[in-house]
């Protein structure tokens, strides 16, 4: 591929995309690995709160999905993970991260345990190098599945409601984090009750050209609840709420990084509780317990911020002077009521109870105005709805 | 032989750097002890019975790299170290039979004066910054972004010995080092044989031909290591290589080292993520302090360690390596001694070396860029029997080629080519010494392939990885990591893969022995 051919090649489309570029009014379209992926449909507040009031749909076929099959799969991504993969039963899924040589974090993403011997890793980021190489000496046979499965996230209070509605027998008892199988007329269809929204939810996986059918049917079968295909700024905004943190956005990807400095360990993301030093080796590890010995450089936080104004990119300071630390993803949470960040502050100043101040830069019609909001530091997520756990899933 | 005493150190491999890495530590008060898989000690530098009463040098069959410290602190004349050959002329082989001698600054055969005028200026300008490199060989390669003191010491030493050569020397150092060194030899000397012979001398072990950039490198480098051997040049010890092996042998026993052959190594144990114990073949397990391989970094970490417990950037490295060896070797067992044409005996007792030209060796290198063996190899020959006749039976004599190139990933495979390699090589030394095939008696071919399977080293390199700007000093064996430490706590490497790298210097095992006397693991002597 030539030098210009990049930003020249079109988009790729996903299996969705029949439906998704005839529904996108607003025509706001983003990249994501590779593919077209909606921005927004029609209005940010419009498919913001279906995902809270009723139940939305996301494109995730650009998620990237590596298949890791063979008898070392477990012990091969106890090596590759921090954390425990062999507590990780048939049928569940569990977050994770993975490190480089130096305990920095490579990306996060989710590891969907299908049998003793079959695995799905799925991140936002490419990573097939780093997989292929690690298995080195292991039998695991890591495949990059991404085109293979078409993925939609069908969240929000409703969501549960929809399935019901499309008739997937039991689905109100699977737990979350857990994986239940179906049919999808002689397909496979794999749900999930996972998401990225903090709330109640579900992804679902089926093979792309079964992908317009499960569109259909999941739009014929939630008409009655509102089911709202969102774009990507809807989304963004319910993850902030939910509190979690995004790569290349709250975090620089260790590989993707140009100045050494900017890479973050699991415990500089506040991950500590993922990083499991009793399992054995795995990368990073010895990295890690020499960082454990001498503590975190820094530390990502949740901040409850004064006001009402976004405080995106904001500094943060230690009383009137001191800069410690900035805001990486910010929002006024509609359904929190608060005004919400995630920020990476300096070790030492992440235990502060008071003298934190976020300075905020507003675009007041041409002229910017900065100004010294007052923050606190919480615990996140900002919201957290009991239905996101309940079992049943509650009717909403 | 039980698993019941417990060695301040186990040193893997009893090659010329595990018996010097072995007698160091043990010299400093710790228990050693040395396993070597085969049955006789020394690795690449022992001796190899061909034929009936006819021993030669198995692989390395010259002495000229031995590090001064090693050879003075282990009190190797003592221990029985004698040479039978010094200072061996280098004779470059012409076709025409206008063969040139040299030794050292001087040249002899038919030769211009621009010529040796040229040698002289070029000779005595290289082995000035070969002087300033060679203190270190045989020093701990410092850390690059170090917060220690040594590390940085060691940074400011490197600058200000470059620095030290003088502002035009400084300059004409860094012009050529990246060189390639049929380049600078055009530009200095016009004489085909002796920049044949000196293009030869620059590549020779690498996998570089004399038009490969950095070869001026790899030439300065076997030069700071000749540095140190101060007068004695090239040398051949009394009684072939086993002679250095034995004299090692005998220093590491004298100071307490136990010595085991015939031990293979399964892996190193490692437990909470230290090495704790090695377990042989044989399933003893013995338990120990520290663990020195000297064999090479690929069967250290891939096999002997394994990958389960190395991280994957270092795992990358380590299998990121170039370690494929292009040399070969030919010995040959004759009923009497060969005759050269247009050579005395005396000649005949020098290092005959068969590159009549830079392109003859460029040639013969670029072949094996495309899977196959030289058809008209680069060839060094000695014939250790005239320096030590007891190495073969009365009037017999042994000749010792080092044959390059020869790939070790021959596409054709080896197994079915070796003959019809060899039969090349003789093809091409019987050019200059006609009737040769008629006096062998006896006669052994190692490819890479074998030397692989004999010395186990993978891929059968001399030097367990090649010498190159991207795999010396702090980048050997991978970077991060050129201070004989491990990721593995009590895990050192002191074999040919570590700085200084191979040729038979002990460097290697002196400096990591040294290492681990610096550090917690040979603190406590047990």
């Amino acid at each position: 591929m030539t030098a210009g051919a990049r930003h020249e090649a079109p988009l790729l489309k996903t299996p969705f995309h029949p439906r998704t570029a005839v529904l996108n009014q607003a025509k706001q379209w983003g990249r994501w690995a590779g593919y077209a992926t909606v921005a927004c449909f029609t209005e940010l507040a419009h498919e913001y709160f279906a995902i809270r009031h009723a139940a939305t749909l996301f494109d995730v076929s650009p998620m990237k999905k590596y298949r890791i099959s063979g008898t070392d799969a477990e012990r091969y991504l106890n090596r590759l993970l921090t954390r425990d993969v062999r507590k990780l039963r048939t049928d569940r899924v569990a977050y994770a991260v993975w490190c480089n040589d130096d305990g920095k974090v490579l990306d996060d993403g989710t590891v969907f345990r299908l049998g003793e011997k079959e695995v799905l890793l799925m991140a936002q980021e490419r990573h097939l190098a780093w997989l292929q190489d690690s298995a080195f000496g292991y039998d695991a046979t890591i495949e990059d599945v991404s085109e293979a499965i078409a993925g939609l996230a069908l969240q929000g209070p409703l969501s549960c409601t929809v399935l019901k509605a499309m008739e997937l027998d039991g689905i109100a008892q699977l737990k979350p984090f857990g994986i239940a199988r179906f049919d999808l007329s002689g397909t496979p269809l794999t749900v999930s009750r996972t998401g990225y929204t903090g709330d109640l939810g579900y992804e679902l996986w089926t093979e792309p050209d079964k992908a317009l059918e499960l569109w259909d049917r999941l739009m014929a079968a939630g008409a009655l609840y509102r089911l709202t295909p969102i774009g990507s700024r809807a989304l963004d905004l319910a993850r902030i709420e939910a509190g979690f943190i995004q790569a290349n956005v709250d975090f620089i990807a260790a590989d993707h990084s140009v100045r050494m400095t900017r890479q973050r360990s699991p415990f500089e993301l506040g991950l500590d509780w993922m990083v499991d030093f009793d399992k054995g080796h795995f990368v990073g590890r010895r990295a890690l317990l020499r960082e454990r010995e001498t503590g975190p450089r820094y530390r990502l936080v949740g901040l409850d911020i004064e006001g009402s104004k976004p405080a995106a990119g904001a500094l943060v300071y230690y009383g009137r002077a001191r800069q410690v630390g900035l805001v990486t993803s910010a929002a006024w949470s509609p359904t929190a009521k608060r005004n919400i960040a995630l920020a990476t502050l300096q070790a030492p100043f992440a235990d502060k109870t008071d003298g934190l101040w976020a300075e905020i830069y507003v675009n007041k019609e041409l002229k910017w105005e900065k100004t010294a909001a007052r923050c606190r530091i919480v615990t996140r997520p900002f919201f957290d709805p009991p239905r996101r756990r309940a079992t049943p899933a509650p009717d909403f | 032989m039980t698993g019941d005493r417990r060695y301040g150190a186990i040193v893997i491999g009893g090659g010329h750097n595990g018996l010097v890495c072995g007698a160091f530590l043990a010299k400093a008060g710790l228990s050693v002890l040395i396993v070597e898989a085969a049955d006789t000690l020394g690795g690449a530098a022992r001796n190899a019975e061909i034929a009936e009463g006819y021993v030669a040098p198995a692989c390395a069959h010259i002495l000229h790299l031995l590090h001064p410290q090693v050879r003075a602190r282990l009190k190797l004349r003592r221990h029985g170290l004698r040479l039978a050959a010094r200072r061996l002329p280098t004779v470059a082989l012409d076709a025409q039979g206008d063969h040139l001698t040299i030794r050292g600054r001087h040249l002899e055969g038919v030769i211009s004066d621009d010529d040796v005028r040229a040698w002289r200026r070029l000779r005595r300008r290289l082995l000035r910054m070969a002087g300033a490199l060679h203190p270190f060989l045989g020093r701990v390669p410092p850390r690059l972004g170090s917060d220690s003191w040594r590390d940085r010491l060691m940074l400011i030493r490197l600058a200000l010995a470059v620095r030290r050569l003088g502002k035009r020397e400084m300059r004409e150092f860094l012009r050529i080092v990246n060189m390639n060194v049929a380049d600078l030899l055009d530009d200095e000397l016009s004489d085909a044989r002796l920049k044949g012979a000196l293009a030869f001398d620059a590549v020779l072990g690498t996998n570089f031909g004399p038009r490969s950039p950095g070869s001026v490198l790899t030439w300065l480098y076997r030069l700071a290591g000749e540095v140190g051997s101060g007068r004695t040049g090239l040398a051949i010890p009394q009684g072939g290589m086993a002679g250095l092996t034995e004299a090692l042998a005998a220093s590491a026993r004298s100071f307490g080292a136990d010595i085991w052959t015939g031990t293979a190594v399964k892996r190193i144990v490692v437990e909470g993520d230290r090495a704790v114990a090695v377990e042989l073949e044989s399933g003893n397990v013995l338990r120990t302090r520290a663990v020195l391989s000297s064999a090479d970094p690929r069967a250290t970490f891939l096999n002997l360690v394994g990958p389960e417990h190395l991280d994957t950037g270092f795992l990358r490295g380590v299998r990121g390596i170039r370690s494929n060896g292009l040399a070969a070797k030919l010995n040959l067992a004759l009923d009497g001694l060969p005759e050269f044409t247009g050579l005395d005996r005396a000649a005949l007792a020098g290092r005959i070396v068969i590159a009549p030209d830079i392109a003859h060796v460029e040639r013969a290198f670029d072949q094996t860029k495309y899977g196959a063996y030289a058809a008209e190899p680069a060839i060094e020959i000695t014939i250790p029997t005239l320096h030590d006749a007891s190495l073969a039976p009365a009037g017999g004599h042994v000749l010792s080629a080092v044959v390059q190139y020869a790939p070790y990933g021959l596409a054709a495979g080896w197994e079915a080519h070796r003959d019809a390699f060899a039969d090349r090589v003789m093809e091409s030394i019987e050019r200059y010494a006609p009737g040769l095939a008629r006096r062998i008696v006896g006669r052994q071919v190692l490819t890479p392939a074998d030397i692989e399977r004999e010395f186990r080293i993978t891929g059968g390199h001399w030097h367990h990885g090649d010498l190159a700007a991207d795999q010396i000093f702090m980048l050997r064996p991978v970077p991060g990591w050129a201070q004989y430490e491990t990721p593995i706590s009590g895990l050192f490497l002191c074999g040919a893969g570590a700085h200084p790298g191979g040729g038979v210097t002990g460097a290697a095992g002196m400096n990591a022995a040294r290492r681990v006397l610096s550090t917690r693991h040979g603190k406590d002597a047990g």
